[in-house]
């Protein structure tokens, strides 16, 4: 186990590199403007320009550029300083990075409470009238685009522009107190990113569970004399929410890397994804270099720790 | 001790409500089981054998079957209990162990955890003298070093030690009566007869009736006292595994017998077949079911022949409506010589 983690963590560290370079060479190759003008702001002239273009390094050949690029990572997780504020692009992203993973680990929690129970239930009731209600409703959040079901929800239960004032409105997390205030003013952005996700898995619990459901040794478990509770919740979920497990991984690590984009949006929250929406909208090179790479570690390293966490969900897969 | 039957059965029917139509997986089946005694119950797919015992535990019941008939259970019918009332038989008076003993265990649970489970569940027992009493257990069914096999995952067990492992749980509340559908059918010839020789053990231990549910004439002529020839969905000869064997009565059975592979006989060209499919069990064919592919129907097989003892041997029944006197030459053209020597003593 212990040789296939290290193997897994050079392939990790490989796979970076690659994604660095591909990143690099994707907004260098095609800028979508000249990074030393834009640094160098509106009223400069050819000489200032030229200066900035020798500073940041841009008059260098593209591997040496590449390289100082890799260096800065490695030696001071250095991410370059973002065009537009001049600000290190590393302390932005972690900066912006607690506001998303808050988001994300509150819609993770709130997504798989609904989904579990649901697709359990739906399961063990199949083709019932709870079963089809259920399975009707997950199929309109699913179809649901999340902007649209963020502004729904703002309507309908903000306290500043809804019509029920239940939930605290837009923008209301910047200006939140304490852990308590930004969980409140989280709620609703919980509820709306979870919505589709928690559909979705709420199908997935279900059709593992029928699956399972079927498998010889439920019918054991039945033989035994096991309460039906003990053979649903303790034999069909154990195996049902193995491969959930892989799916999870993938889904956090993807809103993590910025995926959450249009939820912050919508509810203004300062995290990852509203940090890339706008350094795509000024051509903030540095700073959308930095995100990719940051989205890319996150992917990477949650690959790794959903494939460890599989050997000791099932103990047939062991890696050599 | 009562005189009654440990088990009786009385014209149990499994119909399932399917949408091309009712199934007919068990037609009107009977039959008794003494205490301690063996009962073979052979046929070939489909012909509702299994289901007819997974019945006996509720393991069928689901909302599109439908149930009828009475099983009764050392005094008590399991066929009008509730679920509870049957949840506290299962694995407890009455145990039952499949055919493929690695798809039948929890893949992600060690083994001694499974048994554990097991006693648990029917006992008031604590974890640690569960987990000593799953250890002994495991022992008993012959698997060598039981201690540290508790501990290990069914995946980690040979086939043999799997199907060991399936008995041991299915021992573990001391059941009056075990039902083992196809144990030895996933296992190589060998090991196979080391389980039958287990069970065979054990049951004697343990007191335990047994029904061998099994495709296999060798298993039924290794194991058996009794023995039940079911053909879809209904029995159609019963008797003593000698009345069987040695005098059978129903065409089917000749088929079955005459399909056996035998050392003691001169190899020929091939084996006799039974010809044609089993029949539709949603549209079973009118009077006796196995009439389409029978070379001795006429007239009379299209009305449905009852079980009954049709010879003289008390207990010996069959559904097939030719004379005994037609069957004994009948028998020996059908099936090259089968079933007519006397028992080797």
């Amino acid at each position: 186990m212990a040789r296939y983690i290290t193997r897994r963590l050079l392939w990790s560290v490989l796979l970076l590199l690659i994604v660095a370079a591909v990143v690099f060479l994707i907004f260098y190759i095609f800028p979508t403007a000249d990074p030393a003008q834009l640094r160098a702001g509106r009223q400069a002239n050819a000489d200032q320009i030229a200066a900035i273009r020798e500073s940041l390094g841009l008059d260098k050949p593209l591997y040496t550029q590449f390289w100082i690029y890799i260096e800065g990572i490695v030696t001071e997780f250095d991410l370059g300083r973002s065009y537009q504020s001049n600000a290190e692009v590393r302390d932005v992203i972690f900066s912006d990075l607690g506001p998303t993973a808050l988001l994300v680990a509150g819609a993770v929690v709130v997504w798989l409470t609904i989904a579990i129970p649901t697709g359990i239930v739906s399961a063990v009731r199949r083709r019932s009238f709870l079963d089809r209600a259920m399975m009707i409703t997950t199929l309109a959040f699913i179809s649901a685009p999340v902007f649209w079901l963020g502004l729904v929800a703002l309507y309908l239960f903000a306290s500043d522009v809804g019509v029920l004032h239940i939930f605290p409105g837009i923008g209301s997390y910047a200006g939140a107190d304490g852990i308590g205030g930004k969980i409140g003013a989280l709620l609703l952005p919980w509820l709306v990113l979870a919505a589709a996700t928690a559909a979705i898995y709420a199908r997935y619990v279900r059709a593992q569970m029928i699956e399972v459901m079927e498998e010889d040794y439920i019918r054991t478990a039945r033989a035994k004399g096991l309460p039906e509770r003990r053979v649903i919740m303790r034999h069909a979920l154990r195996s049902a929410i193995t491969p959930i497990v892989t799916l999870l991984g993938l889904d956090v690590a993807v809103l993590l890397a910025g995926n959450a984009i249009l939820t912050e949006t919508v509810f203004n929250i300062p995290g990852l994804g509203a940090e890339t929406f706008n350094a795509i909208k000024r051509s903030d090179l540095p700073m959308i270099q930095g995100i990719t790479l940051f989205g890319a570690f996150f992917i990477v390293t949650f690959n790794l720790i959903v494939d460890v966490a599989y050997a000791y969900l099932d103990p047939r897969v062991r890696y050599q | 001790m009562s005189r009654s039957p440990l088990l009786e059965v009385e014209d149990l029917r499994v119909h399932f409500n399917t949408d091309d139509g009712v199934v007919k997986a068990v037609d009107g089946v009977s039959f008794a089981l003494e205490r301690g005694r063996t009962l073979g119950v052979v046929g070939e797919s489909g012909s509702g054998k299994s289901v007819a015992n997974m019945t006996i535990l509720g393991l069928t019941r689901a909302a599109n079957a439908d149930i009828s008939g009475r099983i009764v259970f050392d005094g008590r019918d399991l066929a009008t209990l509730d679920a509870e009332g049957l949840r506290s038989v299962r694995g407890n008076q009455i145990s039952m162990i499949f055919q493929d003993p690695l798809s039948s265990m929890h893949p992600f649970y060690k083994v001694g955890r499974q048994l554990v489970e097991a006693l648990e569940v029917h006992q008031e027992i604590d974890r640690q003298e569960a987990s000593k009493r799953a250890v002994e257990l495991l022992g008993l069914v012959g698997i060598p070093d039981p201690d540290r096999r508790a501990g290990e995952y069914p995946h980690e067990f040979s086939g043999g030690m799997r199907q060991r492992a399936m008995i041991a749980m299915a021992l573990a509340n001391d059941p009056k009566l075990l039902i083992a559908d196809e144990p030895t059918t996933a296992l190589d010839v060998t090991t196979q007869a080391q389980i039958l020789r287990l069970i065979e053990r054990l049951q004697d231990e343990f007191e335990m009736a047994v029904v061998m549910i099994t495709h296999d004439l060798g298993v039924i002529a290794d194991v058996a006292d009794e023995v039940m020839v079911m053909y879809a969905g209904r029995v159609v000869e019963a008797g003593t595994r000698d009345e069987v064997f040695y005098d059978p009565q129903h065409p089917y059975t000749w088929g079955l017998l005459g399909s056996l592979t035998r050392v003691d006989r001169p190899r020929t060209a091939r084996l006799a077949q039974i010809s044609g499919q089993p029949p539709s069990v949603i549209s079973p064919p009118q009077g006796c079911h196995f009439r389409p592919r029978c070379p001795h129907s006429f007239g009379r097989c299209t009305e449905t022949p009852a079980l009954e003892q049709r010879i003289l041997t008390p207990g010996h029944a069959d559904r097939c409506w030719l004379e005994p006197e037609r069957k004994q030459t009948l028998r020996v053209v059908s099936s090259g010589e089968i079933g007519l020597e006397e028992p080797a003593a």
